[in-house]
């Protein structure tokens, strides 16, 4: 059961990691990316998010839309479980814990429309994960993408004063080195 | 050509408006997609019938939502036209439905589709918005081929399965993995940037070409509701200060 646990932490954050190799929560990894604080910022907000995320839309999978055969419904349940969610997190952050609320609070509603948090919800689903597991590969894409966002980040910040041709300079510079570093995190595929 | 005709609207989404050539909306399925030509036809033309349904659905239900639940209200009609697509692709293209996979549910998020849910179909009669979403549904599906193509191209030496590059070519398999479609969407984007940049000197406006998600999510879609989100924040926090202050 541990070793389990252990291979979808390295194989979820590491191996086919969730923007890298997926393409997902792609608009925050290019957005937020251009300092190191920030990145880290929106680095726990989601993994704050996707772990609570993939334990609530887990539980509602097994004991609502399974007992009673709503399967299909699951992409309209889940989108709209997970922007409640979000809703639900800022507003206790902001009643109960201020100064999580001021860390966390500006990247909370950017993850509404994060494509990864209902993407892990669902492969969660159809892989047939349990509620632990569920939790466990959420927590673990979470951490993939802050490891791949802190990364890029860093490596921008040595950027600013590069020399770089005109028509490259903003996105597609940093694009090229997103694509370098997938190339680097395809090494990890030998790990498992 | 008349503005909001059906012609127009058509024109407008495949060429002066193109989401991914121009607009540089719902860059992940772009990427995650257009491994072979027929993947991105296929993410294409599913995302088009979803795109001019809900758009279609939108309109004709745009006096009756509330304004204050718009987007949840949005999210649901789209979600559940993407449903509709997923079981159809699942009972009858098979093939196509295990190439897609997860981000065939995953055009909910696509911000293609609330960003012209928000921009053009809340504000537009039913009959323009059908074409609307049909017109940037096409240009979404032309892009998508044609990216798909290259990537196939050049990373098997096919198009469409069939073999056009000579024998002695030996296939760049890059371009079929995650790295390529950094590399592809790189290059698109400088070509976008010198056009604009070519324009911008010849005087002409081109403040509708964007580049990529430029700030965060809000970058996607002029009007997509993260934008509106950001917005909120931004003032709900001056607000505070300033009740401190006060």
């Amino acid at each position: 059961m541990v070793k389990d646990l252990l291979i979808i932490l390295i194989s979820s954050s590491l191996v086919s990691n969730v923007v890298l190799s997926q393409f997902l929560g792609l608009c925050p990894f290019l957005g937020v990316s251009k300092k190191t604080e920030t990145a880290a910022g929106m680095g726990t907000a989601v993994i704050f998010v996707i772990t609570l995320a993939s334990a609530v839309a887990g539980a509602i999978y097994k004991y609502i839309l399974l007992p009673f055969d709503l399967t299909y419904l699951q992409t309209i349940v889940f989108i709209l479980v997970i922007a409640a969610l979000v809703q639900f997190v800022e507003m206790f952050l902001k009643k109960f814990m201020k100064s999580l609320y001021q860390a966390l609070g500006v990247y909370l509603p950017l993850i509404t429309t994060n494509c990864a948090v209902l993407g892990v919800a669902l492969t969660n689903v159809q892989r047939n994960y349990g509620i632990l597991t569920g939790i466990v590969n959420g927590f673990a894409t979470a951490l993939g993408f802050t490891i791949a966002i802190i990364i890029l980040a860093g490596i921008r910040e040595k950027m600013e004063y590069n020399d770089i041709p005109e028509s490259f300079k903003g996105m597609p510079i940093v694009l090229v080195t997103a694509g370098l570093m997938a190339i680097a995190f395809c090494g990890f595929s030998g790990l498992l | 050509m008349k503005q909001n005709s059906a012609a127009e609207r058509l024109i407008n989404g495949l060429l002066k408006e193109n989401p991914t050539f121009v607009l540089m909306l719902g860059m992940c399925p772009t990427l995650a997609v257009t491994t072979s030509a027929i993947n991105g036809l296929g993410m294409g033309l599913t995302t088009m019938v979803v795109l001019a349904l809900s758009n279609l659905f939108i309109s004709l239900l745009r006096k009756i939502i509330p304004d204050r639940v718009r987007i949840p209200a949005f999210i649901v009609i789209i979600a559940s036209f993407v449903t509709v697509a997923e079981l159809l692709l699942k009972a009858f293209i098979p093939f196509l439905y295990d190439a897609l996979g997860l981000y065939i549910p995953l055009i909910v998020v696509n911000c293609i589709i609330l960003g012209r849910a928000e921009a053009y179909a809340s504000k537009n009669g039913p009959v323009s918005s059908l074409f609307d979403g049909i017109g940037m549904g096409l240009g979404f599906t032309f892009a998508l081929t044609v990216i798909g193509a290259i990537r196939e191209l050049l990373g098997a030496g096919e198009v469409f399965g069939l073999s056009i590059m000579p024998e002695s070519y030996v296939p760049c398999s890059i371009f079929v993995l995650a790295p390529g479609a950094f590399f592809v969407l790189a290059a698109l984007t400088a070509i976008q940037n010198k056009v604009k940049l070519a324009g911008e000197r010849r005087g002409r406006d081109m403040s509708k070409v964007q580049s990529g998600c430029n700030l965060d999510c809000a970058g996607c879609g002029e009007s997509g509701c993260s934008r509106r989100l950001v917005e909120e924040a931004a003032k709900k926090s001056a607000k505070e200060k300033e009740g401190n202050n006060g």
